[in-house]
Protein backbone atom coordinates (compact mmCIF):
# COMPACT_ATOMS: atom_id res chain seq x y z
CA UNK A 1 0.00 0.00 0.00
CA UNK A 2 1.23 3.50 -0.77
CA UNK A 3 1.15 6.45 1.38
CA UNK A 4 1.17 9.85 0.82
CA UNK A 5 3.61 12.68 2.97
CA UNK A 6 2.80 16.38 2.13
CA UNK A 7 5.71 18.47 3.11
CA UNK A 8 5.52 22.35 3.67
CA UNK A 9 9.17 22.86 3.32
CA UNK A 10 11.81 21.12 1.20
CA UNK A 11 14.06 20.51 4.23
CA UNK A 12 11.27 18.01 5.89
CA UNK A 13 10.72 16.46 2.91
CA UNK A 14 14.76 16.07 2.47
CA UNK A 15 14.62 14.75 5.81
CA UNK A 16 12.06 12.38 5.13
CA UNK A 17 13.67 10.84 2.00
CA UNK A 18 16.91 10.83 3.37
CA UNK A 19 15.52 8.41 6.24
CA UNK A 20 12.90 6.31 4.34
CA UNK A 21 14.67 4.26 1.75
CA UNK A 22 10.57 3.54 0.43
CA UNK A 23 10.25 7.36 0.19
CA UNK A 24 9.95 8.46 -3.61
CA UNK A 25 9.57 12.50 -4.33
CA UNK A 26 6.76 13.11 -6.15
CA UNK A 27 6.98 16.28 -8.38
CA UNK A 28 4.65 16.57 -11.43
CA UNK A 29 3.63 13.14 -11.50
CA UNK A 30 3.93 12.36 -15.10
CA UNK A 31 6.82 9.92 -14.17
CA UNK A 32 5.91 8.53 -10.48
CA UNK A 33 2.29 8.74 -10.92
CA UNK A 34 2.52 6.41 -14.78
CA UNK A 35 4.70 3.75 -12.28
CA UNK A 36 1.72 3.82 -9.39
CA UNK A 37 -0.79 3.16 -12.53
CA UNK A 38 1.24 0.12 -14.13
CA UNK A 39 1.84 -0.91 -10.80
CA UNK A 40 5.51 -0.74 -10.66
CA UNK A 41 5.37 1.22 -7.64
CA UNK A 42 2.91 -0.36 -4.69
CA UNK A 43 5.03 0.27 -2.00
CA UNK A 44 6.14 3.25 -0.18
CA UNK A 45 5.71 7.12 0.62
CA UNK A 46 4.99 9.02 -1.94
CA UNK A 47 6.43 12.63 -0.71
CA UNK A 48 4.91 15.76 -1.95
CA UNK A 49 6.50 19.30 -1.85
CA UNK A 50 3.98 22.21 -1.15
CA UNK A 51 6.60 24.53 -0.52
CA UNK A 52 6.38 27.33 -2.72
CA UNK A 53 10.36 27.69 -2.55
CA UNK A 54 10.56 24.46 -4.70
CA UNK A 55 8.35 26.26 -7.54
CA UNK A 56 10.55 29.47 -7.42
CA UNK A 57 12.51 30.87 -10.37
CA UNK A 58 15.19 33.60 -10.20
CA UNK A 59 15.17 34.99 -13.95
CA UNK A 60 16.20 38.77 -13.82
CA UNK A 61 20.02 38.15 -13.43
CA UNK A 62 22.73 36.40 -15.34
CA UNK A 63 22.42 33.64 -13.27
CA UNK A 64 18.71 31.89 -13.34
CA UNK A 65 17.80 29.38 -10.82
CA UNK A 66 14.89 27.21 -11.07
CA UNK A 67 13.36 25.25 -8.25
CA UNK A 68 12.75 21.90 -9.08
CA UNK A 69 9.31 22.11 -9.05
CA UNK A 70 9.24 24.38 -12.09
CA UNK A 71 6.72 23.53 -14.57
CA UNK A 72 7.05 23.49 -18.34
CA UNK A 73 4.71 26.04 -18.20
CA UNK A 74 6.16 28.34 -15.86
CA UNK A 75 9.17 28.19 -18.06
CA UNK A 76 7.17 29.01 -21.39
CA UNK A 77 5.74 31.75 -19.04
CA UNK A 78 8.77 33.48 -18.95
CA UNK A 79 10.23 36.36 -21.50
CA UNK A 80 13.59 36.19 -19.53
CA UNK A 81 13.42 32.44 -20.10
CA UNK A 82 12.45 32.71 -24.10
CA UNK A 83 16.34 30.63 -25.34
CA UNK A 84 14.80 27.45 -23.44
CA UNK A 85 10.96 27.83 -24.86
CA UNK A 86 11.97 25.71 -27.78
CA UNK A 87 13.00 22.98 -25.44
CA UNK A 88 10.03 23.49 -22.66
CA UNK A 89 7.80 23.23 -25.51
CA UNK A 90 9.37 19.85 -26.71
CA UNK A 91 8.12 18.44 -24.02
CA UNK A 92 4.34 17.11 -24.21
CA UNK A 93 1.34 18.89 -24.97
CA UNK A 94 -0.22 21.71 -22.98
CA UNK A 95 -1.57 19.56 -20.04
CA UNK A 96 1.56 17.60 -19.63
CA UNK A 97 3.32 21.04 -19.34
CA UNK A 98 1.47 22.31 -16.79
CA UNK A 99 2.08 19.28 -14.61
CA UNK A 100 5.81 18.34 -15.75
CA UNK A 101 9.04 20.12 -13.99
CA UNK A 102 12.53 20.63 -14.22
CA UNK A 103 13.73 18.23 -11.75
CA UNK A 104 11.40 15.71 -13.21
CA UNK A 105 12.56 16.07 -16.42
CA UNK A 106 16.65 15.73 -14.77
CA UNK A 107 15.37 11.79 -13.81
CA UNK A 108 13.24 10.96 -17.13
CA UNK A 109 15.07 7.73 -18.99
CA UNK A 110 16.08 7.85 -22.38
CA UNK A 111 14.47 8.82 -25.11
CA UNK A 112 12.55 11.34 -22.54
CA UNK A 113 14.26 14.02 -20.66
CA UNK A 114 14.54 16.90 -23.32
CA UNK A 115 14.57 19.60 -21.24
CA UNK A 116 17.70 18.38 -19.49
CA UNK A 117 19.49 18.49 -22.57
CA UNK A 118 19.11 21.94 -22.86
CA UNK A 119 20.27 22.26 -19.46
CA UNK A 120 23.20 20.08 -19.83
CA UNK A 121 24.39 22.31 -22.81
CA UNK A 122 23.79 25.60 -20.31
CA UNK A 123 26.18 23.87 -18.30
CA UNK A 124 24.24 23.32 -14.96
CA UNK A 125 24.78 22.92 -11.46
CA UNK A 126 22.45 20.60 -9.57
CA UNK A 127 21.07 22.03 -6.31
CA UNK A 128 21.11 18.56 -3.94
CA UNK A 129 19.32 18.94 -0.68
CA UNK A 130 20.67 15.69 1.82
CA UNK A 131 18.58 15.41 4.77
CA UNK A 132 17.97 18.91 6.94
CA UNK A 133 21.39 20.28 5.47
CA UNK A 134 21.90 23.31 3.18
CA UNK A 135 21.84 22.54 -0.64
CA UNK A 136 25.01 21.77 -2.53
CA UNK A 137 26.13 22.10 -6.26
CA UNK A 138 27.19 19.37 -8.62
CA UNK A 139 27.30 19.79 -12.32
CA UNK A 140 25.12 18.46 -14.00
CA UNK A 141 27.43 15.97 -16.10
CA UNK A 142 28.16 14.53 -12.78
CA UNK A 143 24.31 14.02 -11.52
CA UNK A 144 23.25 12.09 -14.84
CA UNK A 145 26.80 9.60 -14.94
CA UNK A 146 25.26 8.73 -11.07
CA UNK A 147 21.57 9.04 -11.78
CA UNK A 148 21.04 5.30 -12.60
CA UNK A 149 23.70 3.99 -10.29
CA UNK A 150 21.78 5.70 -7.96
CA UNK A 151 25.09 7.31 -6.42
CA UNK A 152 23.95 10.56 -5.98
CA UNK A 153 21.87 10.69 -3.15
CA UNK A 154 19.83 13.84 -1.70
CA UNK A 155 16.48 15.29 -2.88
CA UNK A 156 17.07 17.59 -5.99
CA UNK A 157 15.96 21.05 -4.97
CA UNK A 158 16.54 23.28 -7.97
CA UNK A 159 18.81 23.74 -11.04
CA UNK A 160 21.14 26.76 -11.50
CA UNK A 161 22.89 28.30 -14.69
CA UNK A 162 23.91 30.57 -16.57
CA UNK A 163 22.25 33.01 -19.03
CA UNK A 164 23.63 32.60 -22.79
CA UNK A 165 25.68 35.84 -23.33
CA UNK A 166 23.70 36.15 -26.56
CA UNK A 167 20.17 34.59 -26.44
CA UNK A 168 20.67 33.60 -30.21
CA UNK A 169 23.67 31.49 -29.56
CA UNK A 170 21.51 28.65 -27.92
CA UNK A 171 19.81 26.32 -30.10
CA UNK A 172 17.96 23.10 -29.53
CA UNK A 173 16.40 20.50 -31.75
CA UNK A 174 14.02 17.51 -31.20
CA UNK A 175 13.49 15.35 -34.09
CA UNK A 176 10.51 12.81 -34.02
CA UNK A 177 8.98 11.14 -36.67
CA UNK A 178 5.44 12.02 -35.47
CA UNK A 179 4.15 15.28 -35.95
CA UNK A 180 3.60 17.78 -34.61
CA UNK A 181 4.51 16.03 -31.35
CA UNK A 182 6.17 12.88 -30.67
CA UNK A 183 8.74 11.13 -28.68
CA UNK A 184 12.20 11.90 -29.40
CA UNK A 185 14.48 9.99 -31.88
CA UNK A 186 16.91 12.22 -30.36
CA UNK A 187 17.26 15.92 -29.32
CA UNK A 188 20.13 18.35 -29.77
CA UNK A 189 21.03 21.44 -27.53
CA UNK A 190 24.45 23.72 -28.48
CA UNK A 191 25.16 26.50 -27.15
CA UNK A 192 27.60 28.28 -29.32
CA UNK A 193 29.36 32.06 -28.19
CA UNK A 194 30.80 33.61 -31.05
CA UNK A 195 33.79 35.85 -30.64
CA UNK A 196 35.11 37.69 -33.83
CA UNK A 197 33.40 35.33 -35.92
CA UNK A 198 34.77 32.11 -34.23
CA UNK A 199 33.08 29.56 -32.02
CA UNK A 200 34.45 30.04 -28.48
CA UNK A 201 34.37 27.04 -26.10
CA UNK A 202 31.05 25.61 -27.25
CA UNK A 203 28.86 23.49 -25.57
CA UNK A 204 26.60 20.80 -27.24
CA UNK A 205 24.64 18.21 -25.96
CA UNK A 206 22.59 15.01 -26.95
CA UNK A 207 19.19 13.78 -25.90
CA UNK A 208 18.32 9.91 -26.55
CA UNK A 209 22.25 8.70 -28.20
CA UNK A 210 23.05 7.35 -24.53
CA UNK A 211 21.18 6.21 -21.39
CA UNK A 212 21.32 9.59 -19.92
CA UNK A 213 22.08 13.27 -21.90
CA UNK A 214 25.40 13.57 -23.13
CA UNK A 215 28.14 16.19 -23.99
CA UNK A 216 29.40 15.67 -27.58
CA UNK A 217 32.72 16.05 -26.54
CA UNK A 218 34.75 15.35 -29.91
CA UNK A 219 32.35 18.07 -31.37
CA UNK A 220 32.96 21.12 -29.31
CA UNK A 221 36.47 19.95 -29.55
CA UNK A 222 36.50 20.20 -33.47
CA UNK A 223 34.68 23.36 -33.87
CA UNK A 224 36.56 25.22 -30.98
CA UNK A 225 38.12 28.50 -32.32
CA UNK A 226 36.82 27.77 -35.23
CA UNK A 227 34.27 29.40 -37.77
CA UNK A 228 31.08 27.76 -38.57
CA UNK A 229 32.08 27.23 -42.19
CA UNK A 230 31.34 24.31 -44.25
CA UNK A 231 34.52 22.52 -43.14
CA UNK A 232 34.10 23.13 -39.75
CA UNK A 233 30.29 21.47 -40.07
CA UNK A 234 31.52 18.50 -42.04
CA UNK A 235 34.42 18.04 -39.08
CA UNK A 236 31.57 18.43 -36.40
CA UNK A 237 29.60 15.72 -39.05
CA UNK A 238 32.55 13.39 -38.55
CA UNK A 239 32.62 13.49 -35.19
CA UNK A 240 29.29 13.65 -34.08
CA UNK A 241 29.37 10.04 -32.59
CA UNK A 242 32.05 10.21 -30.48
CA UNK A 243 30.73 8.30 -26.99
CA UNK A 244 27.32 7.81 -28.50
CA UNK A 245 25.42 4.63 -26.95
CA UNK A 246 21.72 4.73 -28.61
CA UNK A 247 19.15 2.46 -27.99
CA UNK A 248 17.08 0.76 -30.47
CA UNK A 249 13.95 1.60 -28.66
CA UNK A 250 9.98 1.55 -29.84
CA UNK A 251 10.92 5.04 -31.65
CA UNK A 252 14.16 4.46 -33.34
CA UNK A 253 16.86 1.37 -33.66
CA UNK A 254 19.98 2.04 -32.24
CA UNK A 255 21.32 2.32 -36.31
CA UNK A 256 18.80 4.62 -37.40
CA UNK A 257 19.64 7.04 -34.07
CA UNK A 258 23.29 6.86 -35.75
CA UNK A 259 22.37 7.15 -39.24
CA UNK A 260 20.55 10.98 -38.84
CA UNK A 261 22.12 12.74 -35.80
CA UNK A 262 25.12 13.73 -37.84
CA UNK A 263 22.48 15.31 -40.53
CA UNK A 264 20.43 17.04 -37.90
CA UNK A 265 23.50 18.07 -36.09
CA UNK A 266 24.95 19.46 -39.49
CA UNK A 267 21.63 21.16 -40.19
CA UNK A 268 21.39 22.84 -36.53
CA UNK A 269 25.00 24.35 -36.90
CA UNK A 270 24.27 25.22 -40.52
CA UNK A 271 21.57 27.57 -39.26
CA UNK A 272 19.22 25.11 -41.79
CA UNK A 273 15.44 24.23 -40.66
CA UNK A 274 14.43 20.50 -39.89
CA UNK B 1 -4.84 2.39 5.42
CA UNK B 2 -7.49 5.39 6.33
CA UNK B 3 -9.30 7.28 3.72
CA UNK B 4 -8.50 10.77 3.42
CA UNK B 5 -11.15 13.11 3.05
CA UNK B 6 -11.26 15.78 0.17
CA UNK B 7 -13.47 18.71 -0.61
CA UNK B 8 -12.90 20.74 -3.98
CA UNK B 9 -15.40 22.54 -6.61
CA UNK B 10 -16.36 20.01 -9.60
CA UNK B 11 -17.94 22.47 -12.19
CA UNK B 12 -18.78 24.80 -10.01
CA UNK B 13 -20.39 22.98 -7.63
CA UNK B 14 -18.69 21.71 -3.60
CA UNK B 15 -18.13 18.00 -3.46
CA UNK B 16 -16.47 15.92 -0.96
CA UNK B 17 -15.17 12.49 -0.88
CA UNK B 18 -13.10 9.59 0.72
CA UNK B 19 -10.14 8.54 -1.08
CA UNK B 20 -7.22 6.25 -0.83
CA UNK B 21 -3.93 7.97 -0.65
CA UNK B 22 -2.54 6.93 -3.81
CA UNK B 23 -5.86 7.55 -5.63
CA UNK B 24 -6.14 9.44 -8.73
CA UNK B 25 -8.44 12.19 -9.56
CA UNK B 26 -9.58 10.49 -12.31
CA UNK B 27 -10.52 7.63 -10.39
CA UNK B 28 -12.03 9.60 -7.67
CA UNK B 29 -14.21 11.72 -10.33
CA UNK B 30 -15.45 8.38 -12.13
CA UNK B 31 -15.92 5.88 -9.15
CA UNK B 32 -16.51 8.42 -6.24
CA UNK B 33 -18.50 11.29 -7.68
CA UNK B 34 -19.85 9.83 -10.63
CA UNK B 35 -18.64 12.25 -13.03
CA UNK B 36 -17.74 9.77 -16.33
CA UNK B 37 -16.53 12.34 -18.57
CA UNK B 38 -13.01 11.92 -18.30
CA UNK B 39 -11.53 8.57 -19.45
CA UNK B 40 -8.85 6.02 -18.57
CA UNK B 41 -7.07 5.79 -21.49
CA UNK B 42 -3.07 4.63 -21.11
CA UNK B 43 -2.50 5.64 -17.92
CA UNK B 44 0.76 7.18 -18.39
CA UNK B 45 -0.04 10.90 -19.84
CA UNK B 46 0.43 10.07 -23.71
CA UNK B 47 -3.50 9.84 -24.80
CA UNK B 48 -5.38 13.08 -23.11
CA UNK B 49 -8.68 10.82 -22.80
CA UNK B 50 -8.43 11.92 -18.79
CA UNK B 51 -8.18 15.76 -19.34
CA UNK B 52 -9.66 17.92 -16.89
CA UNK B 53 -8.91 21.74 -15.69
CA UNK B 54 -7.54 22.31 -12.37
CA UNK B 55 -7.76 25.91 -11.45
CA UNK B 56 -8.31 26.89 -15.18
CA UNK B 57 -4.94 24.54 -16.32
CA UNK B 58 -5.43 21.80 -18.59
CA UNK B 59 -3.71 18.51 -16.37
CA UNK B 60 -4.31 15.05 -16.55
CA UNK B 61 -6.47 13.70 -13.86
CA UNK B 62 -4.34 9.52 -14.50
CA UNK B 63 -1.78 11.50 -13.10
CA UNK B 64 -2.80 13.77 -10.55
CA UNK B 65 -3.29 12.93 -7.07
CA UNK B 66 -6.66 13.36 -5.51
CA UNK B 67 -5.21 14.81 -2.14
CA UNK B 68 -3.61 17.46 -4.29
CA UNK B 69 -6.73 18.63 -5.30
CA UNK B 70 -7.81 19.72 -2.10
CA UNK B 71 -9.26 23.36 -2.45
CA UNK B 72 -9.43 23.60 -6.15
CA UNK B 73 -11.90 23.84 -9.02
CA UNK B 74 -11.71 20.69 -11.11
CA UNK B 75 -13.80 21.29 -14.24
CA UNK B 76 -14.52 18.31 -16.25
CA UNK B 77 -16.40 18.24 -19.95
CA UNK B 78 -19.41 17.40 -18.25
CA UNK B 79 -19.86 20.69 -16.76
CA UNK B 80 -19.86 22.19 -20.30
CA UNK B 81 -23.37 22.24 -21.47
CA UNK B 82 -25.74 24.22 -19.30
CA UNK B 83 -28.55 22.69 -19.09
CA UNK B 84 -29.70 21.82 -22.50
CA UNK B 85 -27.65 24.36 -24.10
CA UNK B 86 -24.43 22.94 -25.44
CA UNK B 87 -21.25 25.12 -25.03
CA UNK B 88 -20.45 26.53 -28.35
CA UNK B 89 -17.06 23.87 -28.63
CA UNK B 90 -19.75 21.15 -28.54
CA UNK B 91 -22.14 22.61 -30.76
CA UNK B 92 -19.28 23.15 -32.96
CA UNK B 93 -17.88 19.43 -32.81
CA UNK B 94 -21.51 18.71 -33.15
CA UNK B 95 -21.56 20.99 -36.32
CA UNK B 96 -18.63 19.67 -38.24
CA UNK B 97 -18.65 16.01 -37.03
CA UNK B 98 -15.67 16.14 -35.02
CA UNK B 99 -16.94 12.84 -32.63
CA UNK B 100 -16.41 9.70 -34.44
CA UNK B 101 -16.07 7.08 -31.42
CA UNK B 102 -16.01 9.50 -29.43
CA UNK B 103 -13.25 8.26 -26.59
CA UNK B 104 -11.42 11.44 -27.16
CA UNK B 105 -13.83 13.98 -27.63
CA UNK B 106 -13.93 14.98 -23.68
CA UNK B 107 -10.51 15.49 -23.84
CA UNK B 108 -10.23 17.20 -26.95
CA UNK B 109 -13.27 19.74 -25.59
CA UNK B 110 -11.32 20.44 -22.21
CA UNK B 111 -7.52 20.75 -24.53
CA UNK B 112 -9.89 23.52 -26.87
CA UNK B 113 -11.69 25.07 -23.52
CA UNK B 114 -7.80 25.68 -22.21
CA UNK B 115 -6.87 27.16 -25.67
CA UNK B 116 -9.69 29.60 -26.05
CA UNK B 117 -9.91 30.55 -22.60
CA UNK B 118 -5.91 31.75 -22.94
CA UNK B 119 -6.88 32.63 -26.52
CA UNK B 120 -9.70 33.57 -27.93
CA UNK B 121 -8.58 33.90 -31.34
CA UNK B 122 -6.32 30.88 -32.19
CA UNK B 123 -4.87 30.36 -35.70
CA UNK B 124 -4.61 26.82 -37.35
CA UNK B 125 -0.84 26.16 -35.51
CA UNK B 126 -2.28 27.31 -32.26
CA UNK B 127 -5.26 24.52 -32.02
CA UNK B 128 -2.23 21.75 -33.53
CA UNK B 129 -0.48 22.68 -30.76
CA UNK B 130 -3.16 22.81 -27.88
CA UNK B 131 -4.47 19.31 -28.58
CA UNK B 132 -0.69 17.77 -29.46
CA UNK B 133 -1.58 16.00 -26.61
CA UNK B 134 -4.56 13.93 -27.37
CA UNK B 135 -4.64 11.22 -29.32
CA UNK B 136 -7.60 10.55 -31.52
CA UNK B 137 -7.48 6.81 -32.25
CA UNK B 138 -10.02 7.42 -35.58
CA UNK B 139 -7.57 9.54 -37.23
CA UNK B 140 -10.47 12.33 -37.20
CA UNK B 141 -8.26 15.28 -36.52
CA UNK B 142 -9.40 17.52 -39.25
CA UNK B 143 -12.84 17.55 -37.90
CA UNK B 144 -11.87 18.11 -34.28
CA UNK B 145 -9.34 21.57 -35.63
CA UNK B 146 -11.88 22.87 -37.96
CA UNK B 147 -14.48 22.16 -35.10
CA UNK B 148 -12.25 24.26 -32.64
CA UNK B 149 -11.23 27.09 -35.18
CA UNK B 150 -15.14 27.49 -35.99
CA UNK B 151 -16.02 27.68 -31.77
CA UNK B 152 -13.35 30.48 -31.72
CA UNK B 153 -15.40 32.20 -34.06
CA UNK B 154 -18.67 31.95 -32.78
CA UNK B 155 -20.22 34.02 -29.80
CA UNK B 156 -19.63 33.01 -26.19
CA UNK B 157 -16.93 30.62 -26.74
CA UNK B 158 -15.15 31.89 -24.26
CA UNK B 159 -17.42 31.26 -21.52
CA UNK B 160 -16.01 29.30 -18.70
Amino acid sequence: MLGVRSCATIAEAAGILSGDRQAVLLGGGTLVMRDVNEGRLTEGTLVRITDPAFRQMSTGGPRIELGAGVTMAQVLASRELAFLHPAARAIGGPAIRTMATVGGNLFAAAPYGDFTVALLALDAQIVLQAGYGTGRGVPLEEFLAGRDRGSVSGLVAGVQFSRPANPGEFHFRKVSRVKPKGISVLSIAAHLPLQGGRVAQPRIAYGAMAPTPIRARGVERVLDGKALDAAAIQAARQAALEGCRPATDAIASEWYRREVLPIHLGRLLAGEPR
Amino acid sequence: MAKIPVQFRLNGSDRAAFVDAQETLLNTLRRGLGDFSPKYGCGQGTCGVCSVLVDGEPQLSCLTLSVACEGRHVETAAGLADGPNLHPLQAAFMDHFAAQCGFCTPGMLTAARALLAKNPSPSRDDVIEAISGNICRCTGYEPIVAAILAAASAPGARRA
